[in-house]
C-alpha cells in the first residue's frame, strides 16, 4: 500500500482500490489533507459517505483509524483523557506508609494512571493514524473550542503532566450533518469539503463496484429510480449505502427487472419512513412498468 | 490588478479582497493555506485550481456559491484585462452567410445543450452569437442574451408542435438553459470588451445572484449575519452572571480527583463550572395572508435564531397557535423548514384571518408556567386583528410574566394604527419595532442585547 501519495491521481486511484469512488474534489481535498497536515471538515447530507471516506483513507494509507463519535454532552473526560482514579486510590492504599510522599505524588500522576481517550490516543500514537471526529455538530460549542488546540497545533495540555505533542501527524477528518452552524474559529482551521449526493453516472459506478453481478440494465434503472426518489420532498432521502443495499437485495431475490411489483416489495430498503413510503409509492411506483404476466 | 506585471500572488490577494467585498469572510490564515495548497497541485488545471481555492477559502455551501460567482467574475475580468493589455483578440467565429440552414443550426444547438458538457457551452454560445446575434446588438447584455435565446427557440416549457425527434420538444432543463445564458452573456461581454478595449465597471452581485435558484430572493445570508452578531453580543455580555457563585453545584468526580492529593480526604471542594446562561426565547410568528410577503423574512429570522439559541421555543399562528420548535430542530435547511411548516404546522387555517385574542389566550395556557423574568418574548406580526377584539389585557399578562417583550412589525411605521392595525394597544406593554429590512433587524438586535432595564409598561 502506498503510504505517501504524490499526486491527486494517486489518491484517487488509491481510494478506488479500497472500494471508495471519490469525486474529483474529494480526491483533491484528501490529497491536500495528507500533504498539508490540515484537518478536513466534511459536510453534507446523511449517507453520502462522509464516514466511509475516513475509513477508506485509513485503509488506503495503511493507517489505523481512531474514531471519536460525538454526541450532546461529550466532554474532555470522554474525548481526551481521564485519570484512572480507582487505580490511583489503590496505589495509594498499597503504599504502606514507608514510601516518601513525593514518590507517591509523582507516581500517581504518571502515564500509567492515564486513561487514554480517542483524541489522546490519536496524538500519542507511535505510528500515524487517521482520526475521525464524527458528527461534530452534535456537540456543544464548548467542546469545539477545546478541539481548537488539538487541530491547529496537534498537542494537548494535561495540567499534571504538561504538554503532550503529537509524535506523528494524524490525518484528521471532522464530519458534520450540518445540523448547526459550526464556529468560525473551527472552520478557519480546516479544509472544507462539501459532499453531496453523486450524480447518476457516479452513483451507477458505485453500485456497479459493490455489486458487479447485477446486470447493467437493472443497475441503471435502480440508480435512476433512487435519483428520482431523492428529488421528492422526503423526510429521509435514500443514501448511497441504501442504493447499495437495494442492489444487493435485488440480487438476492434474483430480480430480472425493476417493475411495479418488485419496487413495491423492496422499496422499504431505500425508504424508511411511514409517510415517505406512501409518497414514493404514489409518485415513483406508478412510473414503472406493471409486472409482466408470467 | 493595477500592476503592469502579472503577479500571481497579488492576483490571489486581489481575488480574496473581491470575495470579502461580497461578504465572504476570508481570513489571512485561510489565504495562507490557499497559497500552501496551491504549491501542491498542478494549478495549470482549471478545475483543480478552483477546487483547491474553494476548499481552503469557502467553508459553507453558501460561501461556496458566492465563491463560484466571484471566481468566474474575477478571473474573467483579469483575463480580459490582460488580453486588452497585450492586444490579443479572439479569432472570430464566422458562419458563412445564407447557405447555412438556420433551422438545422437551432436544432443542433439544442441537441448539444441537451447532451452538453461544460466545455461545449462556450463554443455553442459563440456559434449562436455569430449566427443570430450579429449587427443588431442593443448594447444591453441582458436584452441581447434573451433575444438570442428566443431566436434559438429555447424554452423550458414543452413545445408540442415541434417534431418528436427535436430535443426542444420536451423543453430544455432550467439548469442547462441558465448555464447557456451565462455562457452567452460572457461571450457577449468578451466581444464588447474587445470592441471597446476597456473593461466595463464591475457589476456587484445582486440578491438575485446570491439566492439559491428557486429560493426566496431576500438575502437569507444577511439575516444570518445579523443574528450571528446578536449571538456574539449576547455571549460577551455575561457581566451580571459573575459573582453568582452561591448556588454552585459540587462536582463529585472532580472533588474525588482533587482529594487524591490529600490522601483521599476531600479538603478542596470542586464545583461544576457555571455555563454562561443563555436567555430563553419564546418567539411567536404570524403566518397569515396579510403578512405573506413578510413571512419568508420572518421565518428566516426564526430559523436564524434557532441556530443561535438552544433554548428557544417557536410558535406560528394565524387563528390559533402551533408549536414549530421541533421542525426547526429537525430541519437545518431553511426551505425544507418552511415547507414543513406549511405542510404540517396545522395552524387551523380556517379563515386565514389572524385572531390575536385567541392566540394570546392559547399561548398563555400553553406556556404560562414557563414564563419567568429571564424569558424574552418576541412577536412577529402586523397586529391586524381583522376587527376581532385585540384582548390587550391578555397580552399584558404575558408581558408581565416575561422579562422583556418585543414586537416586530413588518409594516412601515406610517401604516401603524390605520385600518384594523391595533399595534398601539400592544405597544404600551412592549417595545415595538418596524422591521422589514435587515438594517432594521440590526436595530432590533441592538435593543435585544441591551442589558435589561427596568421592567414594566413602556411606551
Amino acid at each position: 500500500m502506498a503510504s505517501e501519495p504524490n499526486s491527486v491521481q494517486d489518491v484517487a486511484d488509491g481510494l478506488r482500490s479500497v472500494g471508495y469512488l471519490p469525486g474529483e474534489s474529494t480526491a483533491l481535498v484528501s490529497y491536500l489533507a495528507t500533504k498539508l497536515g490540515k484537518p478536513v471538515l466534511v459536510e453534507g447530507p446523511a449517507g453520502v459517505g462522509k464516514t466511509e471516506l475516513a475509513k477508506a483513507l485509513a485503509k488506503y494509507l495503511g493507517r489505523e483509524l481512531v474514531r471519536l463519535q460525538c454526541y450532546e454532552g461529550l466532554d474532555e473526560a470522554k474525548a481526551l483523557y481521564e485519570w484512572n482514579y480507582r487505580k490511583q486510590l489503590l496505589r495509594i492504599q498499597t503504599e504502606a506508609g514507608d514510601a516518601g510522599w513525593d514518590a507517591v505524588q509523582d507516581d500517581i500522576f504518571g502515564e500509567e494512571f492515564l486513561l487514554e481517550r480517542p483524541l489522546l490516543t490519536a496524538i500519542s500514537s507511535e505510528r500515524p493514524v487517521v482520526l475521525l471526529i464524527d458528527e461534530i455538530d452534535k456537540t456543544d460549542q464548548e467542546f469545539e473550542a477545546m478541539l481548537l488546540e488539538l487541530l491547529s497545533d496537534f498537542q494537548i495540555s494535561i495540567p499534571e503532566l504538561g504538554r503532550v505533542e503529537a509524535r506523528t501527524h494524524p490525518v484528521v477528518l471532522l464530519t458534520s450533518n450540518n445540523s448547526r452552524e459550526l464556529t468560525e474559529a473551527l472552520k478557519r482551521r480546516c479544509l472544507y469539503l462539501w459532499l453531496d449526493y453523486p450524480d447518476l453516472e457516479h452513483e451507477l459506478e458505485i453500485v456497479r463496484m459493490h455489486s458487479p453481478e447485477l446486470s447493467e440494465t437493472i443497475s441503471r434503472k435502480l440508480v435512476e429510480v433512487v435519483q428520482m426518489v431523492r428529488e421528492l420532498d422526503l423526510k429521509k432521502p435514500p443514501s448511497i449505502a441504501e442504493s447499495i443495499d437495494w442492489a444487493r437485495a435485488l440480487l438476492l431475490l434474483g430480480a430480472s427487472d425493476i417493475d411495479q411489483e418488485t419496487f413495491r416489495a423492496t422499496m422499504s430498503v431505500i425508504v424508511k419512513h411511514r409517510t415517505d413510503l406512501d409518497t414514493v409509492a404514489e409518485r415513483v411506483g406508478v412510473k414503472l412498468e406493471p409486472a409482466r404476466a408470467a | 490588478m493595477s500592476g503592469e506585471q502579472v503577479d500571481f500572488d497579488a492576483q490571489l490577494v486581489a481575488f480574496a479582497e473581491d470575495l470579502r467585498s461580497e461578504g465572504v469572510a476570508v481570513g489571512t490564515s485561510e489565504l495562507l493555506d490557499a497559497f500552501l495548497a496551491l504549491e501542491l497541485v498542478a494549478w495549470s488545471s482549471p478545475a483543480e485550481f478552483r477546487e483547491t481555492l474553494a476548499t481552503t477559502i469557502a467553508k459553507s455551501p453558501d460561501d461556496r456559491r458566492l465563491f463560484d460567482l466571484v471566481f468566474d467574475r474575477f478571473f474573467f475580468r483579469a483575463t480580459e484585462l490582460q488580453a486588452v493589455r497585450l492586444d490579443v483578440s479572439e479569432p472570430q467565429t464566422r458562419v458563412g452567410g445564407d447557405e447555412v440552414d438556420l433551422d438545422e443550426l437551432r436544432r443542433q444547438i439544442a441537441q448539444a445543450l441537451e447532451e452538453g458538457g461544460e466545455s461545449d457551452l462556450r463554443d455553442l454560445a459563440r456559434l449562436a452569437i455569430a449566427a443570430f446575434g450579429k449587427g443588431q446588438g442593443s448594447g444591453v447584455l441582458g436584452v441581447d442574451v434573451q433575444r438570442i435565446r428566443r431566436a434559438l427557440g429555447l424554452r423550458t416549457e414543452p413545445q408540442p408542435d415541434l417534431p418528436p425527434e427535436d430535443p426542444r420538444r420536451d423543453g430544455i432543463s432550467r439548469d442547462q438553459l441558465r448555464r447557456f445564458e451565462q455562457a452567452l452573456r460572457r461571450e457577449l461581454e468578451r466581444a464588447q470588451i474587445e470592441r471597446n478595449q476597456a473593461l466595463p465597471p464591475k457589476r456587484a452581485l445582486t440578491d438575485m445572484d446570491r439566492s439559491l435558484p428557486g429560493g426566496p430572493v431576500q438575502d437569507l445570508a444577511a439575516v444570518h449575519r445579523v443574528v450571528a452578531q446578536l449571538r456574539r453580543r449576547l455571549a460577551s455580555q455575561g457581566r451580571e452572571l459573575r459573582g453568582h457563585n452561591r448556588h454552585a453545584q459540587v462536582d463529585v468526580r472532580a472533588t474525588m480527583r482533587a482529594s487524591l492529593q490529600t490522601g483521599g480526604v476531600p479538603v478542596q471542594l470542586k464545583y461544576r463550572p457555571k455555563r454562561p446562561r443563555r436567555p430563553e426565547l419564546f418567539v411567536l410568528c404570524d403566518v397569515s395572508t396579510s403578512v405573506t410577503s413578510a413571512s419568508t423574512f420572518f421565518l428566516s429570522i426564526l430559523h436564524a435564531l434557532h441556530d443561535v439559541f438552544r433554548k428557544q421555543r417557536s410558535f406560528v399562528f394565524i387563528e390559533r397557535i402551533s408549536e414549530v420548535t421541533e421542525v426547526f430542530n429537525r430541519e437545518r435547511d431553511f426551505r425544507a423548514a418552511a415547507a414543513a411548516i406549511a405542510r404540517d404546522a396545522g395552524v387551523a387555517d380556517v379563515s386565514g384571518y389572524t385572531d390575536y385574542g385567541r392566540v394570546w389566550s392559547e399561548f398563555l395556557t400553553e406556556i404560562e408556567d414557563e414564563l419567568h423574568p429571564r424569558a424574552t418574548v418576541i412577536v412577529l406580526g402586523d397586529a391586524r386583528t381583522n376587527g376581532r377584539p385585540p384582548r390587550e389585557d391578555l397580552f399584558a399578562a404575558i408581558t408581565a410574566r416575561a422579562g422583556r417583550t418585543f414586537w416586530l412589525n413588518p409594516e412601515p411605521r406610517l401604516y401603524w394604527n390605520y385600518g384594523d392595525s391595533v399595534i398601539a394597544a400592544y405597544a404600551q406593554y412592549c417595545e415595538a419595532f418596524e422591521c422589514w429590512r435587515t438594517d432594521q433587524l440590526e436595530e432590533f438586535v441592538k435593543a435585544l442585547t441591551r442589558p435589561a432595564g427596568p421592567t414594566g409598561p413602556r411606551s
